[in-house]
Formats: C-alpha cells, sequence, structure tokens
C-alpha cells in the first residue's frame, strides 16, 4: 500500500527557491530515503508531503489521489519527529490514540489497535506513563507506535533516529526496517546519515541545493553514482577523488600517474573503461575510487584491473575490521581499506593494489560523470 | 559549590545584611499594624514604633464596616467586594486572551506577526496615564463609561494585554513546534490544540499571568479613580477617599486597618502561588 507519486514540485520562502522541480515515484510497499546534507531541501520537501508546508508548485499523489488542497490530517500518513513531538500531558495510551480518538475510531476498535501497537512495540508496560518518565529510545518507539496506530497509506519520518547514542540507532534501524516489512506501507525516511539510506532504504534520493541529484536503489547509489555529489557524499570514509590524466598509445587507454619518487607510472583501465574514455584522452579528469578498492596485495582479489603501486604511508587508522591507510597519489590525499594483519610503517612505502573495474570517472570542471 | 563550614565570616555577613533589608522593608508594615490595633490617645502618647498595651480591634471593625467614605458610613467593606467584582473576570479574561495570543504568535505565524508582537510590547511601556483620554472616549462611545464591570474591567483587560501575550509568548516559544505538526497530522485542529496540547503544560505560566494581573489590577488606583463613581469605586480608591474625608480627628488606626485590608489579598496570593511565580519566571527565562 501507499504509492507516492512527486511531480514537478517547487517551493520558495519569499525570494529563495529552496526547492527546484523535485519528481519522485515510488512503488507500492517502497522505503523511499531522502538524504541530504543539511539545508538541501529534504525536510521543506517532507513537510510539503505532509500538507504542513504548501508546495509553491507541482503536484502530490498519495495511491494515485492529488492531496495539494488537502489538510494533513485528510492525507492519510502519519509522521514521526526527530524530537519525538509526544504530547508531554498524555500517557503513552492517550499519546497512541490521540489521532483515533479525533477520527472519532470506535471505542472497541481503539482499544484493539492499542493493544497491537503496543504488543508490536513492547510498550505494554509503559501505557500508563508520561512521556518524561520515558528514555530517549522508549520515547521514540512511542512515537512510532503513535504513527503505526493510525495505519495510514504512507508514513513520514523525519530524522527519526538522529537524538539517539549510537547503539540505540543501530537497533531502532533495524526495527523500522522490520516495522516495514510487517506493515507493508510505503515509508518516507528523511536522514543526512548515509549510512541510514543504505541500509534501510530500496530507493534513494540523494539531494543537494533543493535538486535530487540521484534517485535510484542503494546499489546504484553507491556503485553507480550519477555525479560527484553522490560519489562523495554516500560511503564512509568518502570515495577518493584523484585528478589524472588520460593517455592513449599502442592501442590502449591508460591513466597516467605520480608515485610518490616523482615518477610517472601508467595505471591500466579494463577494457569496458578504456572504451568509455576514447572521448577523453589527453584531457584531465577526476578519479573516483573507494577506499575499499585500494587494497594490501595480500587481501586484492585476482582480477585483470589490478594495479599495484608503492606508496607512502602517511597515517593509519586501525578500525578493527580493516585499517585505513592515508596516502597520498597526485598530491591527493587518498585513503586505503587494508586488512589489519598488513605491515605498515608510517613514513615507509607499501604496495597498495587498485581495483580497477569499479572505478568512476567525473569532470573535472562540474563534478558530472564522464565514465 | 557550598563552602563546608556551614557558618562562616562570609555567611555570617550575607545574612546580616539580609536582615537589615528586611527590617528596613518591614518595618513600615510593623508601623501599620501596630498602629492599626492602637487607640486614638495611645497613638498621641506612645511612639511610632511601640507596642499596642492591647489588641484593639475597634479600629479594624470601624475601617471595615462603619468609617465614612464620600458620603456613607459604611466602612471599606463594600469597595473591598467591587475590587473582587472587577478583578476576578479582569484576570481571567486578561489571561485567557494573553495565552491564545502567545500561542497564535509562536506557533500559528501570519504575514507580519512579529511587527504585531512588536507593537504589543510598545504596549508594555505605555504609562497609565496616556490610555486615560482615549479610553474614556471609547468607553463613552459604547455606553459604558462610570461602571465598574465591564467598565473598568475593560481597561484592565486591554492595558494587560501587552503583558499577559508577552509572559504566554515566550513561554510558548519554548514548546517544540514538533508538537504542533504532530497533532496537526493527528487530525487536530486550531483549538483543539491549544486546549489538550498547549494549555495542559501552561500552568506555570497561567499562574505567573495571573498572579502579576492580580497584583496590578488590585492595586491599580488611577484608572480606578478616572473611570468608576461613587459606590462603584475599588477599594484602592475607598481608601484614599476614607483618609481625605476627614471629619474631626484623622483616625490613623482605622486609616492603617483599612490599608492592611486591602492589602491582604494580594499578600495571600503572593504566599499561595509564590513559588509558582518563581518556578514559571525562570521556566520561560531558560527555554525563551
Amino acid at each position: 500500500m501507499g504509492r507516492l507519486i512527486l511531480k514537478n514540485i517547487h517551493k520558495t520562502f519569499g525570494k529563495d527557491e529552496v526547492l527546484h522541480g523535485i519528481n519522485i515515484e515510488t512503488a507500492e510497499n517502497q522505503f523511499l530515503i531522502l538524504v541530504g546534507p543539511s539545508g538541501c531541501g529534504k525536510t521543506t520537501l517532507l513537510n510539503i508531503i505532509a500538507g504542513l508546508e504548501r508546495e509553491s508548485a507541482g503536484d502530490i499523489l498519495i495511491n494515485d489521489r492529488r492531496v495539494n488542497d488537502l489538510s494533513p490530517k485528510n492525507r492519510d500518513i502519519a509522521m514521526v519527529f526527530q524530537s519525538y513531538a509526544l504530547y508531554p500531558s498524555m500517557s503513552v495510551r492517550d499519546n497512541i490514540l490521540f489521532g483515533l480518538v479525533n477520527r472519532h475510531v470506535p471505542k472497541h476498535e481503539r482499544e484493539q489497535i492499542l493493544q497491537d501497537v503496543a504488543h508490536m512495540l513492547q510498550l505494554d508496560h509503559l501505557l500508563d506513563r508520561r512521556p518524561r518518565q520515558l528514555s530517549g529510545g522508549q520515547q521514540q518507539r512511542v512515537a512510532i507506535g503513535r504513527a503505526i496506530a493510525r495505519r495510514p497509506a504512507l508514513f513520514l519520518f523525519d530524522e527519526p533516529l538522529s537524538n539517539l547514542d549510537a547503539k540505540l540507532r543501530v537497533e531502532m534501524r533495524t526495527e523500522i526496517k522490520r516495522l516495514h516489512q510487517q506493515l507493508q506501507t510505503t515509508m518516507v525516511y528523511v536522514t543526512h546519515d548515509q549510512i541510514e539510506a543504505m541500509t534501510m532504504g530500496d530507493l534513494i534520493a540523494v539531494m543537494n541545493d533543493g535538486i535530487i541529484q540521484q534517485l535510484g536503489t542503494p546499489d546504484a547509489i553507491y556503485n553507480d553514482p550519477a555525479n560527484r555529489f553522490v560519489a562523495g557524499f554516500m560511503g564512509s570514509p568518502s570515495m577518493n577523488f584523484i585528478p589524472v590524466t588520460v593517455c592513449q598509445g599502442e592501442g590502449t587507454v591508460w591513466l597516467e600517474v605520480r608515485e610518490e619518487d616523482q615518477t610517472m607510472s601508467r595505471l591500466p583501465l579494463p577494457p569496458v573503461l578504456q572504451s568509455r574514455l576514447k572521448t577523453v584522452v589527453d584531457r584531465k579528469v577526476i578519479l573516483g575510487i573507494r577506499p575499499e578498492q585500494i587494497t594490501d596485495p595480500g587481501s586484492a582479489r585476482e582480477g585483470s584491473a589490478l594495479h599495484t603501486m608503492e606508496l607512502k604511508v602517511e597515517m593509519t587508522e586501525p578500525t578493527g575490521a580493516d585499517t585505513l591507510v592515508f596516502t597520498r597519489l597526485n598530491k591527493t590525499p587518498l585513503v586505503a581499506r587494508a586488512h589489519p594483519s598488513t605491515k605498515l610503517l608510517q613514513g615507509s612505502n607499501t604496495p597498495l593494489s587498485f581495483h580497477m573495474e569499479r572505478a568512476v570517472f567525473f569532470d573535472p570542471d562540474d563534478g558530472q560523470r564522464l565514465a | 559549590m557550598r563552602t563546608s563550614s556551614a557558618f562562616g565570616p562570609r555567611r555570617w555577613l550575607i545574612y546580616g545584611l539580609l536582615t537589615v533589608a528586611a527590617v528596613f522593608f518591614l518595618l513600615p508594615f510593623y508601623v501599620m499594624l501596630v498602629t492599626a490595633f492602637k487607640t486614638m490617645p495611645e497613638i498621641y502618647s506612645t511612639g511610632i514604633l511601640a507596642l499596642p498595651d492591647s489588641l484593639n480591634f475597634s479600629a479594624w471593625i470601624h475601617a471595615w464596616s462603619a468609617a465614612t467614605i464620600g458620603a456613607a458610613s459604611e466602612g471599606i467593606h463594600g469597595y473591598f467586594l467591587n475590587s473582587f467584582i472587577l478583578v476576578i473576570p479582569a484576570v481571567i479574561i486578561s489571561t485567557a486572551i494573553g495565552a491564545f495570543n502567545g500561542y497564535i504568535l509562536t506557533h500559528w505565524r501570519f504575514r507580519g506577526s512579529n511587527i504585531f508582537f512588536y507593537m504589543l510590547l510598545l504596549g508594555t511601556i505605555i504609562p497609565f496615564q496616556i490610555v486615560l483620554l482615549p479610553m474614556a472616549w471609547v468607553e463613552g462611545r459604547i455606553g459604558i463609561a462610570g461602571t465598574l464591570v465591564p467598565g473598568l474591567m475593560m481597561v484592565h483587560v486591554i492595558y494587560g494585554l501587552a503583558f499577559t501575550t508577552l509572559f504566554f509568548r515566550n513561554y510558548y516559544v519554548g514548546i517544540p513546534h514538533d508538537l504542533i505538526k504532530a497533532a496537526r497530522v493527528d487530525g487536530a485542529g486550531f483549538f483543539s490544540i491549544f486546549f489538550r496540547i498547549m494549555l495542559p503544560v501552561s500552568t506555570p505560566i497561567i499562574m505567573v499571568t495571573a498572579i502579576w494581573q492580580f497584583t496590578m489590577i488590585w492595586n491599580n488606583f488611577l484608572f480606578g479613580v478616572v473611570f468608576t463613581q461613587g459606590g462603584q469605586q475599588p477599594v484602592t480608591v475607598a481608601i484614599n477617599d476614607l483618609v481625605d474625608t476627614v471629619t474631626s480627628v484623622h483616625m490613623w488606626n482605622v486609616d492603617m486597618a483599612a490599608a492592611i485590608f486591602a492589602a491582604l489579598p494580594t499578600l495571600l496570593v503572593y504566599l499561595i502561588a509564590g513559588k509558582y511565580f518563581v518556578r514559571g519566571l525562570t521556566a520561560g527565562a531558560v527555554k525563551g
């Protein structure tokens, strides 16, 4: 249930246009993530979907019904807020039932819904408490319970996990994902956290400057970014961006890079990329390569597009599962991900293997994807 | 940090200064109290600070039910009642409208609502005297001039709105707007949100506003003397008349007893609700 279509949504505040024509179409029962840095317009877009703010232009369709002129309560939506927004003077029970009472749901039906919701979110023993007597995680669950009780066509989440501590955040992430599977309803989830976006969503809209930079599956967003902004925003540590020159000769295309000792070195490319880069030969481009695609030779998977270079270790950051290696290529900082058992000495050279088959290329001027 | 020794020299100094200040401020009240219990000969024969020979209630009884005010000799009790008839509706109405104004100015902003608020703020620094003529003109036009209720009551309600709005606005600014958004999604309307979500968390600021308005209106003299006449006057005006209506000798003890009667309600309000006053003021200060 719950199909959301946004057609060419614009929003201006005075003279500032904050949304420049947003188009999104979800399937039923989808988990849509709006992700982007603060000020990108994602919360404004959510408020417009909810009807809490009026769009300047464009259409909003929920289950193929145009809801532009409907008030929030008539849009068949429920919303969960970052601050939880629990009514402070009401018990947990009354918080959950508030929306149902306002909609004149019969009493026996309300009681049944309350029991279901309380059971689903393990709130049974908290029903008579006031919000201020609950922990942050409990408050969050009540806020979600209040939304579920309404059985809406669309759930809207406004950064619901950012006030929780790290451990609880990971737990709630799983819990919300599980709820989505259970409820079979479309959820729209706003976050600035790219890990939440990747782990929870099945459709991600990466936003910046009031524009959708890319709309796609987590896999497409991560491995096939539309531009440098998306590539840099998604993934932690961020993708490496290295200026390189594309060269051609003897029937192959390669990248020219300078190693630590200033010698020129050829970074060979897999055939697919070679043919795609033929149009930009002799030009400077930005090579985008994720840290996990640069490893110690021992962890490297065998492949034709593997190339190993000696680079100077500037710093290391052990994360436990693997060790981040900070180095430089073409005078640009570079992060690689090595196996924790790799011998790494600060200031000394170490061989690092580049997996080029997932490398991407961007225009150095406008950041658009070249190949 | 508390010092380890409970009563060091610093502590003594602080308590000493506070005691001196307390004595200084309580002295007039002490003089009023002892004078009210004295007989007239006693007042003439003893010093101003001397205790009375015995607790003599005749001045109190005289002030309450027999003293001559204006033309009648019925004491201040009628005027005392007048003040209640005036203050209770005036406090309720001005507090209620202030709460609504504060709610709208914080959570239902409209174009120009900030300018509206700043103009209202100006109202808090307008002296009483400035509103006298316009108010009298308006009241004359709508035919309620010279009455206690609604005439004088309306003057106090209007003059108090700037204060009550300011109080509630500063309190409601601290209530997260997400609450209102959540309630709107939950199907609650403008009034429903106000009565079921805002009002239940407003007790501290309601107390502050009610105490403030009660004190201001009860103690007010100027509006009372300008806008009412005869038996319609509030107690503050009656006391002035009592003091002014000198027949043969000036009854100091009656004057003092009447003044204490007039001060009792505000004193009681502070004693009963004073803790809310402090709590409400600080709550607003932290959140606003």
